[in-house]
Formats: structure tokens, sequence, C-alpha cells
């Protein structure tokens, strides 16, 4: 029974960073414009985000510095890929390489210390809130599993409902929406495509602002080269197999997350009747799992009309 | 006058002999991107490098790469200058010792935790299994649910040797203890995922381990990182890592590449310096595990004595600890 809530506990802390990037690509790739540079906006947010709440020893300051720096990228992929009518793709790739390279050389320059960030403190971290019923909560594993956790986790579950009313509900939403399916349309009934797309890559940047401060501040308190270690990519798949929606975008996540927190415990376990499984086959299992489920009872997958079409306003 | 000439040419001559026999032999240290004072492989070589000047009396150079690009190059140079001697730290410089050792078969060079071919290049290389052991028992000792985790990063034999040398310790010291181990992946991105780290470390905590020693680079900084937050206890690796959470790290599986520096430049200088692979155990000073001020108090006199018992066992030969690459396989679980 513990290991159940075992599982459930991990399959919220991991999934978080990979909604929040999920929700973030769900913005810029409905708007119209491909978005693989997922993976660098979350690095260079946990980058700044780390050097920032080093130096102020807060997280919230932290959060700030990771949201600015994740916004900062999304402007050079929208840039690339909205001004000047870009490949889209490469700038994304483009991107992803750029930081991967430049932040681990400041980290170096700045700290000295092998291209990590210095660790931070308690203080300078986001740790599991402490409830005012945190003691009943200690003698229930079930109610463990849903308090206890760090406040970027609950702000991502409210960030689901609010992304999915912005993008179905909202004004907003529909130009959305409008300029990532049909954007001449759009433009002939006096939508701005430019800014529709720019207004998303920003939110979109800073969704992955969070995303990547998280790692650092509520996971593991330091930044590493290339910590993001594919989240990005894996964010990504969870959009596009999830057919562009927030809650099967999310649920993806969930699919993943959980399935991982099972592999883990299940590496070098003797299971009953099955035996030993090989090991190489349990850490495949949370990818084959998360795309059989997903493309298998989702249905096909549908992206945008214009995802990765520069827009020409016609004369 | 006449006198006085010769009384000249003999100072000068004996001062021409001091000075070729110190300028005679110039060993050179490169450091990888990281840095000299990265607190890890390239400070332990510079402390070694210091102990030898200190020792000898004899100077040494030293380079560091500012990028991937620039190892060939910063090889290059320092063979080009007379340097007899060049020690490149890392396993980052196999290939770029490789390449360069054949474009100057007159220098001697020597690569620290890889082995690199050539007939003027000698590799050191250290017995992880030996140094695991011994923390694996520090782990045993000081755990009190008896039950210990490993987490390693990429699923290669050298860290499979790592969890094999800490298995067979932890069950040295309590045969009944139960290992609880972990690969953090397949891709080298393994060493780099401290969020999965300590979402693994966690999940061992979960099922009550209370000790874990991780062999995974950047992804063990999650690992110790978890440990602390929820107050158990982590093993560090390849560097002293008692300072990183003092209290929260019970020791460190030390790789002492400060040693293998000096034992390289003091060969070189003595004329013993010998090309192919060397192989630095317990015995040689190459491995050990870590004992200072940060982790003294976590540290029993039960568990010192024990420690340094096995470790005086080791060096004799009385205990034999298996190393997993030598047949693939380890003999307990």
């Amino acid at each position: 029974m513990d290991m159940i809530f075992s599982v459930l506990d991990a399959t919220l802390r991991v999934s978080t960073p990979l909604v929040l990037a999920a929700l973030a690509g769900l913005f810029s790739e409905r708007s119209g414009v491909v978005d693989l540079a997922l993976e660098g906006k979350m690095l260079a947010a946990a980058f700044a985000a780390a050097c920032v709440a080093y130096i102020a020893q807060s997280p919230w300051v932290g959060l700030g510095a990771g949201i600015a720096a994740g916004m900062a990228v999304a402007m050079l992929h929208g840039v690339v890929s909205i001004t000047y009518n870009g490949n889209q793709l490469i700038s994304g790739v483009a991107i992803n390489m750029m930081v991967s390279g430049v932040t681990p050389v400041l980290a170096l320059a700045w700290f000295q210390q092998g291209g990590r960030t210095p660790t931070l403190s308690d203080e300078a971290r986001f740790t599991a809130i402490d409830l005012p019923f945190a003691d009943a909560i200690a003698h229930s594993p079930a109610l463990k599993t849903f308090f206890g956790h760090n406040i970027l986790v609950y702000l991502a579950l409210l960030l689901i409902f609010v992304v999915s009313w912005v993008v179905y509900k909202s004004r907003f939403g529909l130009r959305l929406r409008a300029v990532g399916e049909n954007p001449h349309a759009a433009d002939a009934a006096g939508i701005s495509v430019k800014g529709v797309r720019y207004m998303a890559q920003a939110i979109g940047g800073a969704l992955c602002g969070v995303a990547g401060a998280y790692l650092v501040l509520a996971q593991t308190g330091a930044f590493i080269q290339d910590m993001t270690a594919g989240k990005g990519y894996l964010a990504l798949a969870a959009l596009i197999f999830g057919k562009w929606r927030p809650w099967s975008a999310v649920l993806g996540c969930l699919i993943f997350a959980f399935t991982d927190a099972i592999q883990i415990r299940l590496q070098g376990v003797e299971l009953p009747l099955i035996g030993s499984i090989p090991d190489a086959f349990i850490q495949a299992l949370p990818y084959v799992l998360t795309v059989v489920l997903l493309a298998g009872f989702m249905g096909r997958a549908v992206a945008p009309k214009a995802i990765g079409v520069p827009f020409v306003k016609s004369r | 006058m006449q006198i006085t000439k010769k009384k000249h040419l003999a100072v000068a001559a004996a001062l021409m002999v001091a000075a070729s026999s110190s300028f005679a032999f110039t060993p050179a240290v490169v450091y990888d991107q990281a840095g000299k004072f990265d607190k890890s492989f390239n400070e332990a070589a510079y402390t070694g490098a210091e102990r030898f000047k200190k020792a000898t009396g004899v100077a040494y150079r030293e380079a560091q790469i500012a990028n991937e690009a620039q190892k060939e190059q910063v090889l290059r140079n320092l063979a080009r200058k007379n340097v007899d001697l060049v020690i490149a730290v890392g396993f980052s410089f196999t290939q770029a010792v490789q390449t360069v050792a054949a474009e100057f078969p007159k220098v001697k060079f020597a690569i620290v935790d890889d082995v690199a071919k050539g007939d003027n290049v000698q590799s050191v290389i250290f017995k992880e299994q030996e140094g695991s052991y011994l923390v694996g028992m520090a782990a045993t000792l000081a755990s009190k649910s008896k039950k210990v985790g490993f987490i390693g990063g990429m699923d290669v034999p050298l860290i499979r040797a790592f969890g094999c040398g800490y298995t067979q310790g932890a069950k040295a010291a309590d045969a009944k203890v139960e290992v609880v181990s972990n690969m953090t992946g397949t891709t080298p991105q393994a060493f780099n995922d401290p969020a999965r780290g300590g979402e693994l470390a966690r999940s061992q905590f979960d099922r009550g381990v209370d000790v874990v020693f991780h062999a995974a680079g950047g992804t063990g900084m999650g690992v110790l990182q978890a440990a602390k937050d929820k107050n158990k206890l982590g093993i560090g690796v390849d560097s002293n890592q008692n300072h990183l959470f003092p209290g929260f790290v019970l020791t460190s599986m030390l790789k002492r590449v400060d040693n293998a520096v000096y034992q390289l430049m003091l060969d070189g200088q003595k004329g013993t310096w010998k090309s192919g692979v060397v192989t630095m155990g317990l015995k040689e000073g190459g491995v050990d595990w870590a004992l200072d001020a940060n982790n003294r108090k976590l540290i029993s006199k039960d568990i010192e004595t024990k420690v340094n018992q096995a470790k005086k066992d080791i060096i004799s030969g009385k205990v034999k600890v298996v190393d997993y690459r030598a047949g693939n396989s380890c003999p307990v679980k």
C-alpha cells in the first residue's frame, strides 16, 4: 500500500516540469509556431534561477529570473520565426544547442565549480509547504501524497485549469487557435497574427521558465550542465500525442511520470510469476506505454493547420 | 687573476650543471574545462603536482583548455615546448592523447582515469571496486534499517564495478543487509540528470533505504540533495564530496588523482616512468575513503576501526574484491 502512495507521490513530482513545458509548447504550437526550443528555454531558466536564487537567497526572486530567462529565449525564437520568417525547426534546435553551450561556460566563469552553480541553501529553495494540519498528514500516507509538496507543484495543477480556460473560453484563446489554423482568415478579421504569435511565445516562455526553475529550486538545488536531460522533447511528444489539447497533453505527462515511477521501483525486483525482468526492458517501459496509450486511445493526431508555416501577409 | 678566472669558470660550470639538472625534467599538467579549482579531479591533479614541486623543487607547467576543440592543440603546444611528460586529467582526453602522442614519439604522455593507446603513453586507472568496498562497509555499519542503496549513472561495466564492490563491502559487514540498486539510464545523459537522481534516491528511501551511494556524476548531486532533504545519508564519489552537505554525507569514495599525478611526475624525474597501463588500488594509494571534519561526527569509532581493518586486509591480500569488469558478473546481489 505504501508503495502505491510512493508511486503517486513521485508521479506528481516528476510530471510537474513536463506538464508546464507541455502547456508552454501548446501555446506556441497552437499559434502556428513549432516549438523545439522547449528544452533550451527550460535550461536557460534553470540556469538563471540557480544563479539569481543563490545571489538573492530567495526562491521567489529565482523564479522571477527563471521566467524572465525563459521569456527572453522565447523572444529570440519569436524574432527568428515570426519577424524574419525563418525556419522554425532550425531556430528551435539552434537555441537548444546555444543554451546548452552557453550556460556551463557562464557558470564556469562566474562560480568556478566545473560548470555547476553553487548548491542552494534551503532558504533559497522551494521546499515542501508546512500546512497547519501537517501533523495529521504525517500519519496518513494517502493525504501525504497530495499535500506536502512544494508550492510549484500546486501552481502547475492550477495552471492546467487556467490554460485550458484561456485556450478554449477566452477571446485570446479563440484568436490563438484562429491564427494557428488559418492566419490569413484571422488577418482578414483584423487580428494581428504576429502580435498573437509573439504573445503565445511570451506565455510559453514564462511557463518554461517556471518548469526550469522547478528543476533547480524544487528538485535539485543546483544547476548542472544539460540538466533538463530531454524533458523538453518528452513534453513535446506528450503534446503531440495529446493532439495539442491541454488535458490530453497533461494526461500524457502523467502517464509517463507514473510509469517512470513504477519503472524505478521495479528495477532488479523479483516479481511473482514473471521473475526478474531485464533492466533494459523495464527502462523502456515508460516511453513505450506512453506512446501506446496516447496513440492507441486518442486516435489520430491532427496538428494545427498553419503550424510551421511563416505568415506572410498577402497584399 | 688566472686563479680567479678558473674559479669563475668553475662556478659557471657548477651553475650550468645545477641549471641543466633542474631543467632536465619538465612535467606538465593539463586540466579540462572544469578548471583548476573545480573541487574535483582537476583540483586533485593540481594538489599532486604541487606536492611534487615541494618535494623535489622541480617546477612544472600547466595548461587549461577552454573548450573541447582545444584539447589536441594544448597537448601539441606543450609537446613542442620541450616538456618531457604531459599529464592529461580525465577520460575526456583519451582520444586527444592518442592522436598527439603518435605525433611526438619522443615526448612522454600520461592519462589519468582511462586507457589511451601508444608506446609513449602511460594510462593510470583505478580499482574502483576496492574503494567502493570500503564505503559499502561503512554504509552497512551506519544503516539503522539494514537496507543500503546504490545509484549508478550510465549502465556500463565501469559503473557496475562500483556497485559490485559496494555490495561486496556491504555484505561483508553484515551478510543480511539488503542492497537496493538502481541505474539512471543507458545513455551518457544519465550522468547529467540530477532531478532523476533525486527521484531514484527518494524511491529507495521509500523502500526503507537509509544510506545511499552514488556513482553518477552530476546526477549524484540530486542524490545527495535528496538524502539531505529526507534526513538520510548519502555517499559521495570520485572526489571528496563530504563538504557538499556536511552532516548528510557519510563519506566519499575517493579516486586519488593527486597521488597518481605525483607518482607519474616522480617516476618521470627518476627515469622509472614506463609506458603501458598502471592500475592503482588501495595498496598503491589510488583509491580511498574520506574522513574529514565534515563527516567526523557520522563515523563512529566502530565504523572507523572496521573499515580501516578491511582496508588493511585488502592491501595485504587477505580480502580480495572481485572486479565486475573481469568477468562481467558480480558474486553477490
